[in-house]
């Protein structure tokens, strides 16, 4: 593994699942591990504190988007060639970290995208939020020509190049999915999916849950996709 | 337009005006934000004075009565403001999510130094 390669984990209110997250991150990579506190009320922090390991703490809560955001900028400062992201409830299972890592330190992928929807493994998922990534994946295929069979998953690694094009004020901190893949295909940015197993949360909590949060975030998606193709094309 | 409407017009837009600059006097309103305001104040005060003006823009706007123009404006007016204030606060929200993610990164770094002057003490 590349000796400049980290994994940021953005934590709200995690104080349950974070240090066996951290545990299981270090079993199957020597890459830093950063937390990035977005606020939280409870001891995230403080069990973050008492694994050794670093944790940039948000002064108040302000979103996951800006989390990860908070995360892309501490590692391209900190001079850090790849960047692995994913979730601090432990639905992603670390194993797939080194085949992350792998894709794109081969140069096969600027960006590498574990999902769940490739491979054997089934992963239960609510009739709405399946419509919605259904949606999502035909509008990235109309508008790249690619597939991306799960443009909401935040299992992803990326290189520099990426890294630095995501500490932009352009990057769309609000809901960043599907848009996000449509943005870097214009760049010219080469995305890949790996096959990865996702665990479902713990306690039984997802980012967009019921009708209204839903509708909200298609809305969102929407205008941001519209935004995106609005603009004008550029290369990295 | 009556006496009476050209009294009320002139004591509102003198009032929008004192308000105003009371306000930016006292640091409470930036004049960045008070021009737009500030206009309303001259709107007000333009049908009392030319009131020609108010029929002839009545009659290119298709309306029927005068009164009907100055709602269409008011409103229209108060959409601008609003429109400048939602624009002001994105720029602001943007600077917000700036601000907060530096004074993370500070701080993660002052916490860094300081364990790191403390293993070398």
């Amino acid at each position: 593994m590349n000796a400049r390669a980290c994994i940021i984990v953005p934590a709200f209110n995690e104080e349950k699942q974070i240090a066996a997250v951290i545990e299981s991150i270090r079993l199957h990579s020597r890459a830093g591990i950063i937390v990035i506190d977005d606020g939280s009320r409870d001891r995230t922090v403080e069990v973050v504190k008492e694994t050794g390991t670093l944790v940039i703490r948000h002064p108040f809560n302000i979103g996951y988007g800006v989390a990860v955001q908070t995360g892309y900028k501490y590692a391209f400062e900190k001079g850090y060639d790849f960047l692995l992201q994913m979730d601090a409830d432990g639905q992603h299972l670390p194993q797939y970290i080194p085949d992350l890592f792998a894709m794109v330190e081969s140069k096969k992928c600027d960006i590498a995208i574990g999902s769940r929807f490739l491979g054997s493994s089934y992963f239960p998922v609510g009739l709405l939020k399946l419509m919605g990534i259904r949606l999502f994946r035909i509008i990235i295929k109309v508008t790249t020509g690619q597939t991306i069979t799960d443009p909401t998953s935040g299992y992803r690694c990326m290189n520099r190049k990426v890294l630095e094009k995501f500490t932009e004020d352009s990057f769309p901190v609000d809901y960043p999915d599907a848009n996000i893949m449509i943005f870097l295909h214009r760049m010219g940015f080469r995305i890949a999916e790996l096959p990865v197993t996702m665990a479902p949360n713990p306690e039984g909590r997802y980012m967009h849950q019921g009708l209204l949060k839903i509708s909200y975030y298609v809305f969102k998606m929407f205008l941001s996709i519209l935004v995106i193709l609005l603009r004008k094309k550029e290369n990295q | 337009m009556t006496t009476h409407q050209e009294i009320f017009a002139v004591i509102m837009s003198v009032t929008i005006f004192v308000v105003i600059i009371t306000l930016v006097r006292n640091r409470k309103l930036k004049e960045e934000f008070s021009w737009l305001w500030l206009l309303i104040g001259v709107a007000v005060i333009i049908p009392v004075f030319w009131y020609d003006f108010l029929v002839k823009l009545t009659s290119w706007i298709g309306a029927v009565e005068a009164t009907t123009t100055l709602f269409i404006f008011s409103i229209l007016f108060l959409f601008f403001i609003a429109l400048h204030s939602a624009i002001k606060v994105s720029q602001m929200s943007i600077q917000l999510k700036n601000l907060a993610q530096q004074i993370s990164l500070l701080e993660a770094e002052k916490d860094r130094i300081s364990k790191h002057i403390e293993e070398h003490t």
